[in-house]
């Protein structure tokens, strides 16, 4: 008797797994009559509240990147479904410099986390072919944990149906300072070797230099536990972005959220595809 | 997940968890978020034709005095410095049935109003991004009626803000601005830069972008000329460089945005890292003192961590 219960319910959910996933196939077969963003970038906030909610593990308890499991799942469902949607870019603040600023036993407990996540992560983007990018000033990390990184953006070098770029240790302030301290170096450099062709520096010199030259400026950014600032994430790829912020915490994102931001971005695609282009003119 | 609705709606329907108020807990606002057909603006304004020339609305600036503020506000929690971006004149004329021109006048009063409020309630700084770099491609009639409205604007006010304790200050690439323009800024800013009530520094032919270039190009300048080296370069030197270092607090606290439209569309870009961000509903012209109640008062009670811990 039980048996046949647990095989009811089974089928019961196999079957509204099906309905569920078909009417997202529907929707999004819907969405994709309108532009789709090219590239969304997310700010991943409200991690320490749905810990707080779901009472997860404590930071300075061994392992105990607990609260950020949920987080970076929720990552990979967004990553599976901006594919599913032909979503080429997605971009990931993961750690910002401002960060390091928390108590050592937090930010030791994130760096193992990220760690332990890098390791899912290499198996992960290699089954879905998503090639993975790490913006941000990595020299900050440990060396494992820059090491990881770096075998893993080479492992998946060759990949191109969707690309990763994970932000951590960045705030784009550092990002355009690096930019700009590139394009003086380069000057010198030209200037030492007569190739100076250009009196001056021009702002595609100083943007070839920036950590997120990987990827175009992003379509939406979407921020996440209801806040309304960029928190020095993007400010210069964010020019023309459609910045849209929700309520739910990171880790309860889902579907919904992502059709109403892409929703919300369709109506005012035209303008921003209008601006971009005037900007190149000018 | 499965839902057996069909009719999605395009506002985001999901609501804010209701958060209990405890002592020193203040509640967070989210970002207002636009309507598919947004319907025409409640005001009814009486006096819906082109206004003149005369772009002063009710005398000087009033001189300092306590004032004091709505219920909903604090003093203590008065930002330093707030931006605004004034978007929606063209559509606020044409809901009108007014020509463009119309628009750009009755923004100027908005602007004027705002202005007189910022003085009364102790902020400090008050960018406007009047003119972006992008606007030089608008018809050339409109440009250059913006152009002749930025003149008759300053003339007529520069002695009001005089008196008022206002320091002008216009950034932006002002070579591409006409002669006569360009003087008249030079005289005001010169005549004004001893006042401390308020400094309103006006955005005209601005760009985020350029003002970051500008200040790489600037420091390149300075390491090709061996006054820095290149290990020097670092962000207190950019911000120097930037534009807005024309005042002591160049970063806004608070950047509105009116009109509906959710993007910073290149307005200080560097400057805005911790920005709190306000978009409004309202069409410029329409933006007055009660939406400015509204945008401080959700200003007033969100929580900046600057990437800690509260």
């Amino acid at each position: 008797m039980e048996k046949e219960v647990m095989s009811s319910l089974k089928m019961a959910g196999n079957i509204l797994c099906s309905a569920s996933s078909f009417i997202r196939k529907c929707i999004f077969g819907v969405l994709r009559v309108g532009p789709i963003p090219n590239h969304i970038a997310f700010i991943m906030d409200g991690n320490r509240r749905y810990a707080k909610k779901q009472k997860l593990s404590h930071d300075g308890a061994a392992g105990g990147g607990g609260r950020y499991d949920a987080g970076f799942w929720a990552l990979m469902v967004m990553l599976l479904y901006c594919q599913e949607l032909g979503v080429k870019y997605i971009t990931a603040y993961a750690f910002s410099i401002d960060n390091f600023k928390r108590k050592p036993e937090e930010v030791e407990s994130l760096m193992t986390s990220m760690l332990e996540k890098f390791h899912l992560l290499d198996i992960l983007v290699k089954l879905l072919a998503v090639r993975v990018h790490y913006a941000g000033n990595l020299e900050l990390l440990s060396n494992e944990l820059r090491a990881s990184a770096m075998e893993l953006t080479e492992a998946t070098a060759a990949y191109s149906k969707s690309v990763l770029t994970i932000c951590i240790a960045y705030t784009s302030r550092d990002e355009i300072l690096h930019a700009v301290r590139e394009s003086c170096e380069q000057k010198r450099i030209d200037l030492e070797f007569g190739n100076d062709d250009d009196d001056e520096i021009k702002l595609m010199k100083v943007e070839k230099n920036m950590y997120m030259a990987v990827a175009p400026d992003p379509d939406i950014i979407i921020r996440t536990g209801g806040e309304n600032r960029l928190s020095n994430f993007l400010l210069w790829q964010s020019c023309w972005s459609h910045l849209h912020s929700m309520w739910v915490l990171w880790p309860e994102i889902g579907v919904w959220n992502l059709v109403f931001a892409i929703l919300n971005f369709q109506r005012n695609k035209t303008y921003c595809l209008d601006m971009k282009k005037k900007e190149k003119e000018l | 997940m499965l839902s057996l609705r069909f009719a999605i709606p395009t506002a985001n329907t999901l609501t804010p968890p209701k958060i209990k108020p405890k002592p020193g807990l203040v509640v967070q606002t989210a970002w207002n978020q636009t309507d598919l057909f947004p319907s025409l603006p409640k005001r009814n304004d009486n006096k819906l034709q082109a206004a003149t020339t005369d772009l002063s609305v009710a005398g000087d600036i009033p001189a300092e005095e306590v004032v004091e503020l709505p219920a909903e506000l604090s003093r203590e929690l008065m930002p330093k410095h707030v931006a605004v971006i004034m978007d929606g004149n063209g559509r606020w004329a044409r809901q009108r049935g007014l020509a463009t021109s119309a628009g750009h006048e009755a923004g100027v009063k908005a602007l004027r109003e705002l202005v007189e409020l910022c003085c009364q309630w102790g902020i400090q700084v008050l960018t406007v991004f009047a003119f972006s770099y992008e606007n030089w491609i608008r018809p050339k009639v409109e440009v250059d009626f913006l152009m002749s409205l930025f003149e008759r604007a300053l003339k007529s006010e520069v002695e009001s803000f005089s008196r008022g304790g206002i320091r002008i200050s216009v950034i932006g690439d002002s070579t591409k601005l006409p002669t006569s323009l360009q003087k008249l800024i030079n005289e005001v800013e010169e005549t004004t830069k001893h006042n401390s009530r308020l400094q309103l520094i006006v955005a005209v032919s601005y760009s985020g972008k350029y003002d970051v270039v500008q200040a790489c190009r600037s420091i390149a300048e300075k390491a090709k000329d061996g006054q820095i080296q290149l290990d020097d370069i670092n962000e207190s030197l950019i911000e120097q460089e930037l534009e807005t270092n024309c005042t002591e607090h160049p970063y806004p606290d608070l950047l509105i945005r009116t009109s509906g439209e959710l993007r910073v569309s290149n307005f200080l870009l560097w400057q805005l890292a911790y920005t709190e961000l306000f978009f409004a509903q309202e069409l410029w012209p329409d933006f007055r003192k009660d939406e400015f109640v509204d945008a401080l008062s959700s200003y007033q009670q969100r929580q900046r961590r600057y990437g800690g811990r509260h």
